[in-house]
C-alpha cells in the first residue's frame, strides 16, 4: 500500500512535466502537421540556462526563492526566442515542402540545438545547487515533497492556463481556427504565419518551465536529458491524440503513473521466488527462494519499457490515440 | 449606376498545360448583385480562387476600390474586404457556430497574443463587442438558435448561413458565395433568395457563381458568363438570356 502511494506521487509529478512539454509537441502539430523534434531540446536547454544562472546567482546572498524565480525568468524568454528561431528560419521556409522535409529538418534541429549546449555547458551535468531546503510531508507512509508539490500545483496551474487560452480567448480561437483549416482561416483574415510563430512559442515557453522543474525533481541537468523527456512527452502526446490539447494532458499524467507503479512492482511481480510453488521443484534455485533469496527478472530499469509498451498497446487498439478524432476529416 | 468596386484586367491561369482563364475582364459595380455562371469546368470557382488570393494568377490585375488588390496574402485580401463562402461548404467544424462568426471578426480587430494573456480592459471590452455581433449575425442569417451548437452537427442549409454570417462577420465590401444554393431544396433555396436580397438591401455588394440559372437570372443585376476560360457575355439578365453565345454554350451548336 504504501508503495501504490508513493508510486502514485512520484507518478503524478515526472506526469505533469511530461503533460507540459506534451502540450508543445501537440500545439504545433495541431497547427502545422509537424513533429517538432527540437522541442525536447528547447526544454533542456530552458533547464541549462536556469541552471546557469541560478547556480552564478548562488552565492549572491539573495533570498533562494528568487534566485530560482530569476533562473525561471531567464529560461522562459531564451527557450521562446529559440521557439521563434526555429519556426522562422528552420520551418518556414519549408512550409509547402513535402511533409518529410520538415520531418527530417527537426531532427537536424534537434542535434544542432544538443551540440550547442554542448559546446556552451560542456559534457558534465550541472548540478542544482542546494540552496533551497526540500522539506517532505508525509501522506500516510508515504512522502511527498515541497518539490513535487510545486511542480505538480505549478504544471496544473500552466495546462489549465494554457485551455484557457487556447478555448476562451480570441487569439485562441484563431489558433484553432488555423489548426482546423489554415487556407480558410487566411481568408478570415488570420495571419497564419503569426499563428503557426505563436503556437511555437508558447510551446517553448511551457517547455522552459518544465524544464526547469525536472531538472530541479532529479537534481541535475545535462545536455542529453532533452532526447528522453522529448520522446516521453512526445509519446504522452501520442497516447492522447497528437493534435489535442486534452489529449496531451492526460497522456502525460497517464504515462508518468504508468511508468513510476510499472517500476514499483516490476521487480515484485517478476520475482521468480513469489510464484507459487518456486521453492518447491525448482532444483538450487528453488533451495535459494527458499532461504529467502530472490530472483528478479525485470529491474526496474525497465521502466521505460512501460512507458512504451502502453503506448504500443493504445495505438494499437485506438490508433488515433485515447482523445483523437479521426484523422479521415483531413482530406 | 455607382462607382466600380472590383475591376479585373486580362486574368489568365494556367494549371500546367490547361488554360483556365484567359484574358477575363470584368467590372462589379458597388452595390450590384453580380452573376457568373457558365458550364461546368468553365473557370467560375478558379476565378473566384484568383480573386480571393487561393490561387496566384499568371497575367493580369485586379483593382479593389480603386488601387490594386495584393493577391499573394489571403489574409490581405480579407482585411481589403473581399470575403467568401466556399462551393463545399469549409466551416471550423470542431468550434460552436458563434465562434466560427467570431473568426470572422478577426480581420477588424487586434487580436494579439499579449493582449489575451495580460486581459486589458481594451481586450475584454472589444471581446464582448465581437461576441455581441457575433450573434447578431448568426441572428441576421436566421441560425441565432444554433450559436452554441458545433459546426458539424449543423444541417446543411444551416451550415451555408453559417459561412454567410461568417463572412459577412469580416465587413467586406463584397461579399463572393461560390454556388451558395448547391444541394438545397426549393424551400431553402427560397429563404437564400431573401437572405442575399436582404444583404443587397443593406448595400453590400455581392458576386454569385451559381448553377442555378434561375436563381441567377432572377436575382442578379448584371451577368457574365464564361466558357472554356473566356467570357463570352456581360450584360443584364435579359441580354444575357438572349445571347445566341450563351445559348450556344449551354446547349451547344445545333446542327442545322
Amino acid at each position: 500500500m504504501d508503495i501504490l502511494l508513493q508510486q502514485i506521487i512520484n507518478g503524478l509529478t515526472t506526469g505533469s512535466v511530461y503533460a507540459v512539454v506534451a502540450l508543445g509537441y501537440t500545439m504545433v502539430y495541431g497547427v502545422i502537421q509537424l513533429i517538432n523534434f527540437a522541442h525536447g531540446e528547447v526544454v533542456m536547454i530552458g533547464a541549462m540556462v536556469a541552471f546557469s544562472i541560478i547556480t552564478s546567482l548562488a552565492g549572491s546572498g539573495m533570498p533562494p526563492l528568487a534566485i530560482v524565480l530569476a533562473g525561471v525568468m531567464a529560461a522562459i524568454p531564451a527557450c521562446m526566442a529559440i521557439g521563434y528561431l526555429l519556426e522562422r528560419a528552420a520551418y518556414r521556409p519549408l512550409r509547402h515542402a513535402p511533409r518529410l522535409a520538415p520531418l527530417i529538418t527537426a531532427i537536424g534541429m534537434s542535434i544542432i540545438l544538443q551540440h550547442a549546449a554542448l559546446l556552451i555547458w560542456g559534457r558534465n551535468p550541472l548540478a542544482f545547487p542546494q540552496i533551497i531546503e526540500n522539506p517532505s510531508f508525509s501522506i500516510g507512509s508515504a512522502a511527498i515533497s515541497a518539490v513535487q508539490i510545486t511542480i505538480i500545483l505549478l504544471s496544473l496551474l500552466m495546462m489549465a492556463g494554457l485551455s484557457w487560452f487556447v478555448y476562451r480567448t480570441r487569439f485562441g480561437i484563431a489558433i484553432r481556427a488555423t489548426a482546423e483549416n489554415v487556407h480558410v482561416a487566411s481568408l478570415m483574415g488570420i495571419n497564419a504565419n503569426r499563428v503557426i510563430a505563436a503556437t511555437f512559442v508558447i510551446g517553448a515557453g511551457l517547455g522552459a518551465v518544465a524544464g526547469v522543474m525536472y531538472g530541479s525533481y532529479y537534481g541535475i541537468a545535462h545536455y542529453t536529458m532533452g532526447f528522453t523527456l522529448g520522446l516521453k512527452a512526445f509519446s504522452a502526446a501520442v497516447l492522447g491524440g497528437i493534435g489535442n490539447i486534452a489529449g496531451a494532458m492526460l497522456g502525460g499524467l497517464l504515462l508518468g503513473l504508468v511508468e513510476a507503479l510499472g517500476t514499483g512492482y516490476i521487480g515484485d511481480f517478476s520475482d521468480l521466488c513469489r510464484w507459487p510453488g518456486a521453492s518447491e521443484g525448482m532444483g538450487w534455485m528453488g533451495e535459494r527462494c527458499a532461504d529467502g533469496a530472490h530472483f528478479v527478472v525485470f529491474g526496474s530499469n525497465y521502466q521505460d519499457v512501460f512507458a512504451f509498451l502502453m503506448l504500443i498497446l493504445v495505438l494499437v487498439f485506438r490508433p488515433s490515440g485515447l482523445l483523437g478524432e479521426r484523422v479521415s476529416e483531413r482530406a | 449606376m455607382s462607382a466600380v468596386l472590383l475591376e479585373a484586367r486580362g486574368i489568365g491561369k494556367r494549371f500546367g498545360g490547361v488554360q483556365a482563364l484567359k484574358d477575363v475582364s470584368l467590372t462589379i459595380k458597388s452595390g450590384e448583385i453580380y452573376g457568373l455562371i457558365g458550364p461546368n469546368g468553365a473557370g467560375k470557382t478558379t476565378l473566384f480562387n484568383v480573386f480571393t488570393g487561393l490561387y496566384p494568377r499568371d497575367d493580369g490585375e485586379v483593382l479593389f476600390g480603386g488601387s490594386p488588390l495584393h493577391l499573394e496574402s489571403p489574409h490581405e485580401v480579407a482585411a481589403a474586404g473581399i470575403a467568401r463562402t466556399f462551393q463545399n461548404i469549409r466551416l471550423f467544424g470542431n468550434m460552436t457556430a458563434r465562434e466560427n462568426v467570431m473568426v470572422g471578426r478577426h480581420v477588424r480587430t487586434r487580436a494579439g497574443v499579449v493582449g489575451a494573456m495580460l486581459r486589458t480592459r481594451a481586450e475584454r471590452t472589444e471581446e464582448t463587442a465581437i461576441r455581441r455581433r457575433a450573434d447578431e449575425l448568426l441572428h441576421y442569417v436566421g441560425i441565432a438558435d444554433r450559436a452554441d451548437d458545433l459546426a458539424r452537427h449543423l444541417s446543411y442549409g444551416d451550415q451555408r448561413r453559417l459561412e454567410i454570417a461568417r463572412a459577412l462577420a469580416t465587413e467586406p465590401k463584397l461579399l463572393a458565395l461560390d454556388e451558395p444554393a448547391a444541394g438545397m431544396n426549393a424551400t431553402e433555396t427560397a429563404g437564400l433568395r431573401d437572405l442575399i436580397e436582404g444583404l443587397r438591401r443593406d448595400g453590400l455588394t455581392v458576386l454569385l457563381i451559381e448553377h442555378d440559372v434561375k436563381l441567377v437570372l432572377g436575382l442578379c443585376d448584371r451577368v457574365a458568363v464564361l466558357d472554356y476560360g473566356q467570357k463570352i457575355a456581360e450584360d443584364v439578365p435579359e441580354a444575357v438570356r438572349a445571347n445566341p453565345k450563351v445559348i450556344e454554350a449551354y446547349l451547344g451548336t445545333s446542327a442545322h
